[in-house]
């Protein structure tokens, strides 16, 4: 079992103040053990996204049985699924509500003893095509973002596959690169005979050259301090291209996927049976960090018992990492096909906000690698005014990696303030858009 | 669920570096002490009730305010009692009561809540405090005529009013070493230019105030009173005495770096404190005030907003 100790102690400020600080990431060692198998027990959760107000699900209902790998669509006019990761019968369909309102269908399946796997994956999959991997592979573990690269509106011309994982504590897709290369090399492989980009990139953190020879990417080491393995930060350091405020990596024509997803998809290809099984890392409140295998969908509560770890009231689950994670409110929450960690942080080690004001101290300014003047930033967010935010303030450019919050005097919830301003300005726009259209409809029937 | 434990939902990011406000203030008190110590060394029991005066009054003016105002008490932040202290520090050692509870409560009240309290002032509140004060009664200010009970065992000189008055052939008998261990008139707290130093260093180096600030601040004084002292020796003195006399350590070291008031950016933070320094020697040389830092600060701390509009480009910004 892979549990090494460490000096798990937030990290503080230092004694000494006058350079920048620096937080470093944790490079895993060379050889990695085989990761813990921890499944499910009873049953698992599947959060099918859910795009609009659509009516009841037609195509399956609770009772019904399905089998391991098998694509479950509820909506017809929605290309959104998600892929059974056991054998068993949907014991339920409900709503679930996720961060800033994003709504999902929790499909629940009680786990059968006997395994059954789905053939219609293999079926229907000769050869690797991107029209295909787009129908079943999305769900996959690691998340692959397939349909970006097959929409034809997106130039996609640069694919970056991340070995490095962006959060601290995480090591998954680290590990990934060094124990599944050879998954990842398929991965790239198909993922270049599927879309026919050349531009391949692997990222890596702190990793020796060697060994990579033949993995048919470039590879491309980054920077080990937090938070060089951000997006935006790659497309800055390693790709040379800045990425204006408000528009993605996307919109540039490079598509990120995780070490994971690639190995996904390479996997599939090869065995012909979409994988259901992901890696992740759990952090507990201990400090000790695993590298776990276990099925999408396990509900959090199977995995922490497997270890013995006690939660009580008021501790924090986190999904993702400690910087730019996200808490879950429930212990039946399931494991993500895009869950790379899971940190259990007790209540008295975590951070809480003050709703003290600014002193204008500038650590904030200093911390920020995106430069942004963040100390006036955080008065005009305080105030609710998101529009001159991103005017004169650059809201925008903002990363979001979270060393402001982490290094601010008055504990102000900074980065919290960063993501419900984008948030309202995005609802916003998408209402003005929406108001715009029927304007335009109303005069066109007027005219008619 | 029965057995459902409430989790905490909150925002990223899950860890703080642990700095705190209290710290900051609570440190930079420590840092000032030795400067107060030596006040009461030489100064004497006065000294201990002026500064325990400065420090309860301005608590207790930030605590009415925080209960008239009907807002959460701040007073725990350590920030009202760095006021009082800062503020006894820049008093003569026989300050009587009155002006004492005056001074606190304009620096508190008037320097501070009425902007909004901590991190909205647009003025170093105790500068404001002391430059109100110094043109109601100048007389208060005036070390040599509030220090004259006293009975030195050294040149019982103020070297600014001197040199203001006199010109720097007055001050030959003034020697450097004794300006650094205090052996001079001043604010009780302002003239151990040792433990002002010492101070300023530990501050610097704990990232508490900016070193940016503070050493820019003294070049400027430095080089000003350098030119004035070449182009005529016999009228103006040496730089030296300029920055290890009346309120420039004090000044460079806690009262120019108050978080609030000062910028936060690089070439700001330069900028704002080289021009500190000048004004505080162009006040000195050829104004009408003996010590110009006070009103120097207030001066930088005004054009503070317009410096910090200099900063660097944010990532990806379209201009």
């Amino acid at each position: 079992m892979q549990s090494h100790k460490k000096g798990y102690v937030m990290l503080k400020k230092s004694f000494f103040g006058l350079s920048r600080f620096r937080i470093e990431y944790e490079l895993l060692p060379a050889r990695q053990p085989e990761p813990d198998k921890v499944m499910p027990t009873k049953k698992v959760t599947l959060f099918h996204s859910k795009n609009g107000n659509q009516n009841a699900p037609a195509s399956f209902q609770t009772g019904d049985k399905v089998k391991t790998g098998q694509k479950i669509s509820l909506f017809a006019d929605d290309p959104a699924y998600v892929i059974s990761s056991v054998t068993g019968t949907i014991s339920s369909i409900s709503p679930h509500t996720g961060d800033f309102g994003k709504t999902y269908s929790a499909i629940t399946v009680d786990i059968d003893e006997n395994e059954i796997l789905d053939d219609q994956f293999k079926k229907q999959i000769q050869t690797p095509d991107l029209a295909g991997a787009v129908e079943f592979l999305s769900f996959a573990p690691g998340n692959p973002p397939l349909s970006i690269l097959s929409e034809p509106e997106t130039e996609i011309h640069t694919i970056v596959i991340m070995g490095a994982d962006s959060d601290l504590l995480i090591g998954t897709n680290q590990s990934i690169v060094k124990s599944r290369l050879d998954a990842v090399k398929k991965g790239i492989g198909t993922l270049r005979d599927m879309t026919g980009i050349d531009k391949i990139i692997l990222i890596t953190a702190g990793e020796s050259m060697q060994g990579f020879g033949h993995i048919g990417a470039q590879v491309k080491n980054i920077d080990t301090g937090y938070p060089a393995a951000l997006p935006q930060m790659i497309m800055k350091n390693v790709l040379g291209e800045v990425v204006p405020a408000g528009k993605t990596c996307t919109d540039l024509g490079v598509c990120f996927l995780t070490a994971e997803a690639a190995a996904s998809i390479g996997k599939a290809f090869k065995d012909k049976q979409i994988p259901v099984r992901k890696i992740l890392t759990l952090v507990t409140k201990d400090g000790n960090q695993r590298l776990i295998e276990t099925v999408i969908g396990t509900p959090i509560r199977d995995i922490l018992n497997r270890y013995g770890v006690s939660i009580n009231e008021e501790d924090r689950i986190i999904f993702g990492g400690p910087m730019a994670g996200s808490a879950v409110y429930s212990l039946d929450h399931p494991v993500l096909p895009d869950t790379n960690g899971i940190v259990v942080i007790d209540r008295s080690d975590a951070a809480y906000a003050s709703d003290y004001p600014c002193i204008n101290c500038g650590e904030c300014v200093r911390a920020c690698p995106a430069q942004m003047q963040v100390h006036m930033l955080v008065r005009f967010l305080e105030a609710g005014h998101y529009e001159e935010a991103a005017d004169n303030y650059d809201l925008f450019s903002c990363i979001e990696c979270g060393l402001c919050s982490f290094v601010c005097v008055s504990k102000i919830p900074i980065f919290q303030y960063i993501k419900l301003a984008k948030y309202e300005l995005d609802r916003a726009k998408a209402l003005e858009t929406t108001e715009t259209t029927e304007t335009t409809e109303v005069t066109e029937a007027t005219d008619a | 669920m029965l057995d459902q434990k409430k989790l905490i939902v909150s925002h990223a990011p899950f860890w703080h570096n642990g700095s705190r406000i209290t710290n900051r203030s609570y440190h930079t008190m420590l840092a000032a002490l030795p400067a107060v110590l030596a006040g009461i060394y030489y100064y004497g029991i006065p000294v201990l009730g002026v500064v325990c005066l400065s420090v309860a009054t301005a608590v207790l003016w930030e605590l009415a305010i925080n209960r008239v105002a009907k807002r959460p008490v701040t007073i725990g932040d350590g920030n009202a009692a760095l006021i009082g202290l800062l503020l006894a520090m820049l008093f003569p050692a026989t300050m009587p009561w009155w002006a004492v509870i005056t001074g606190t409560f304009i620096a508190v009240v008037i320097g501070k809540q009425i902007f909004g309290g901590i991190g909205s002032n647009a003025f170093n509140p105790v500068a404001l405090a002391v430059a109100i004060m110094m043109i109601s009664w100048t007389d208060l200010f005036n070390f040599d005529g509030m220090l004259l009970s006293y009975d030195f065992n050294f040149a019982a000189v103020y070297p600014l009013a001197l040199a203001k008055h006199f010109g720097s052939t007055s001050l030959e008998s003034l020697r450097i070493g004794d300006l650094l261990i205090g052996r001079q008139i001043g604010g009780l707290g302002a003239t151990f230019g040792l433990g002002l130093i010492a101070g300023g260093i530990y501050l610097m180096l704990r990232g508490f105030i900016r070193w940016e600030i503070s050493l820019t601040f003294l070049v400027g004084v430095y080089a000003t009173a350098l030119l004035f002292n070449l182009i005529d020796p016999e009228r103006f003195v040496s730089p030296g005495i300029h920055i290890l006399s009346g309120y420039t350590l004090i000044g460079a070291f806690f009262l120019a770096t108050d978080d609030s008031s000062s910028p936060v950016n690089g070439i700001p933070m330069l900028l704002y404190g080289i021009a500190g320094g000048i004004m505080t020697v162009l006040i000195r040389n050829i104004g009408a005030y003996i010590d110009g830092v006070i009103l120097a600060i207030l001066v930088i701390n005004l054009v503070n907003p317009l410096l910090d509009k200099i900063r660097p480009q944010a990532l990806g910004k379209v201009s």
